[in-house]
């Protein structure tokens, strides 16, 4: 069998300021979960650009990607992907593990009170299987924050959450938002959408 | 990321799955604890052999009446009569390589202090015989060149039968019965240990060759069971052999055609026999532990694959959370090395009880060298990062989104 090349993206060609909070719609397989790979820097486009906080992307190694993804990026995903048999509090503390060294206390701490904010100060020492969905995404949230990125992307980050869940999800990120991060956020749902300050709509590919 | 942590998350991940774990590691357990044993049961018999080699006497040389030629092999050994206690001192005499020479007439005998009663050996030597063997005198002294000429009934007890028949006692001075005859005993030998076939060495009563032959084997002849002899030196064997078999067959008056009436034995062949048995031992389970440990290698190889597979969304979160590659490769190498040096510890443990309880059924001393356990702890670790390395490097380039995606 031959391979073709299906491009998943095509001229797409998309500004985000910061401090925005932007929703990312449209069909399934229209390419919202690439185009928000390649702004996370968890892959690189065949072609084209991308610059992040004035810095060019396309081009660099994946050590190099690696770095950005934990200085300037935290990552909330549908299925929340917390290490299993792990704590909440360990958790939150992975993505410190990989950046400028910090001592366990002040580690420990920084992933304490951001649990604590986030309304899970009597679950720190919890696994993910002990909690519940919302909880789980607000560990997940807790981890992306971490690092104090000045970007958060979320791919459906409300998919396997219920309306009470997602809504309080989104209140927590509209508050993020109010302090200064940038948002990019895919999702199926309009109610969801509306939660942020401006919807892009994708199909085959292209921005429309 | 640090080592520390490193170290942490890769024992963490291996007491999850204690039980795989353990029996990934069984392969290098068991292959350490082969080479642990086998280096020091090797060298605690070796030692031991040495020994009881050395024990034996300085650069001994035993000469058996009979020849080892007339009636196949060692078949006259022994069995004529023809060697006598003046052939040993014409040796000494005539042969300068010959350091000092005892004649040698062996008796069995009950021997009985008061109500104690022991059936040993007795040993008829001269005053040469402490020095031929380089055997000490614990107490008391030996007897005398003016003994020997009267067959005085003076005797040495061997450390196992003074114990025996004294039960603590000072021997010295006091008057024991031989075959019911009454000898003084002058003196107590030091503990000499066991001979290199087993026989207990000390279980024996050293008493002037005189007295043994005249009083206890009521004989007026002067031949002897064996002359026992000691050179200047090892290298000098052949020569020495070749001297006194002149002088002897001189002494005896065989004509140039005649097989020899005696046979001149060393301590060679038995040394060279031993070392061989000893290195094919020791090759037998080396091949047995580098197979053991090539297959635990492979084994640990295959569970990290395993390991790899299982934790593929793990590795795709670490690193889209900043994970570069080297600190995944480093978190499964590690793991692997924490695999097989745990292995090699537990294998460690296991071979020095192995080696300890081998040592203790064959009364050997038990020699561990930290060399030898220094080395198998690297090697286990070195096993770890040979065959863990390709696993890891699997690990490393995975890529994240596809590592995310996986269920
Ligand atoms: N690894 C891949 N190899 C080949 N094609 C791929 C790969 N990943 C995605 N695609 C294709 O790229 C297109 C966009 O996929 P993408 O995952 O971005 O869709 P999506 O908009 O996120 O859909 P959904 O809403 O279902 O998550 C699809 O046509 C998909 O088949
Ligand atoms: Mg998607």
């Amino acid at each position: 069998m031959e391979e073709v090349d299906v491009p998943a993206l095509n001229g797409v060609s998309l500004d985000i300021a910061a401090g925005e909070f932007v929703a990312i719609m449209g069909h399934s397989g229209s390419g919202k979960s690439t185009l928000l790979n390649l702004l996370g820097c968890l892959d690189q486009p065949d072609s084209g650009r991308y610059v992040l906080g004035g810095q060019e992307v396309a081009g660099l190694g994946p050590d190099d990607l690696a770095g950005i993804r934990n200085r300037k990026i935290g990552f909330v995903f549908q299925n929340f992907n917390l290490l299993p048999r792990t704590t909440a509090l360990e958790n939150v503390e992975l993505p410190l593990y990989y950046g400028p060294p910090i001592r366990g206390a002040a580690r420990r701490e920084r992933a304490r009170s951001l649990l604590v904010r986030l309304g899970l100060g009597d679950r720190l020492m919890h696994h993910p299987g002990q909690l519940s969905g919302g909880q789980q995404q607000r560990v997940a949230i807790a981890r992306a924050l971490v690092n104090h990125p000045p970007l958060i992307l979320a791919d459906e980050p409300t998919g396997n959450l219920d309306s009470k869940s997602a809504d309080d999800i989104m209140a927590l990120f509209q508050e993020l938002n109010r302090e200064g991060i940038t948002l990019v956020m895919v999702t199926h749902e309009p109610d969801i959408a509306r939660y942020a300050k401006r919807t892009i709509t994708m199909k085959d590919g292209m921005i429309v | 990321m640090n080592t520390v942590i490193t170290m942490r998350i890769a024992m963490r991940a291996l007491i999850r799955n204690k039980t795989r774990s353990l029996l990934t590691a069984l392969g290098i357990i068991i292959g350490i604890a082969a080479v642990i044993a086998v280096v020091a049961v090797g060298q605690g018999a070796s030692v031991t052999m040495q020994k009881q080699i050395s024990s034996m006497g300085n650069n001994l040389v035993m000469i058996f009446p009979g020849s080892s030629r007339s009636g196949g092999f060692h078949g006259g050994m022994g069995t004529t009569q023809t060697l006598t206690a003046d052939d040993g001192d014409a040796i000494l005499r005539e042969c300068p390589l010959v350091r000092a020479v005892s004649p040698l007439v062996r008796a069995g005998a009950q021997c009985i202090f008061r109500e104690n009663n022991w059936a040993t050996s007795i040993l008829g030597v001269n005053v040469q015989y402490q020095d031929v063997r380089s055997w000490d005198i614990a107490s008391g002294s030996f007897f005398t060149e003016a003994d020997l000429r009267s067959a005085s009934r003076v005797c040495v007890l061997g450390k196992t039968v003074a114990t025996q028949l004294f039960q603590g006692d000072e021997p010295i001075g006091q008057t024991i019965r031989i075959k019911n005859m009454p000898f003084r005993v002058i003196g107590v030998m030091a503990v000499k240990g066991s001979a290199a076939w087993g026989q207990d060495q000390d279980d024996t009563i050293i008493a002037p060759w005189t007295t043994v032959r005249r009083v206890l084997q009521n004989s007026a002849f002067d031949n002897v069971n064996q002359l026992i002899l000691s050179l200047a030196s090892m290298e000098v064997l052949p020569q020495a052999k070749q001297e006194i078999t002149g002088i002897l067959r001189q002494r005896h008056r065989l004509s140039s055609g005649a097989d020899d009436d005696f046979t001149i034995t060393d301590m060679t062949e038995v040394t060279q026999m031993m070392t061989q048995v000893s290195r094919l031992m020791t090759l037998l389970l080396t091949v047995i532990a580098s197979i053991s440990l090539m297959v635990g290698g492979i084994g640990i190889m295959n569970i990290m694959l395993v390991a790899v597979s299982e934790r593929t969304r793990e590795i795709g979160l670490r690193l889209a959370v900043g994970a570069r590659r080297r600190d995944i490769l480093m978190q499964f190498l590690v793991e692997a090395v924490v695999l097989s040096g745990a292995g090699g510890l537990i294998g460690i443990a296991v071979g020095v009880s192995a080696a300890n309880i081998l040592a203790k059924i064959n009364n050997w001393p038990v020699v561990i060298s930290p060399g030898a356990v220094l080395l198998a702890l690297g090697f286990s670790a070195g096993i770890g990062i040979f065959f863990g390395f390709y696993p890891a490097v699997r690990a490393a380039r995975l890529n994240p989104i596809e590592s995310l995606r996986r269920e």
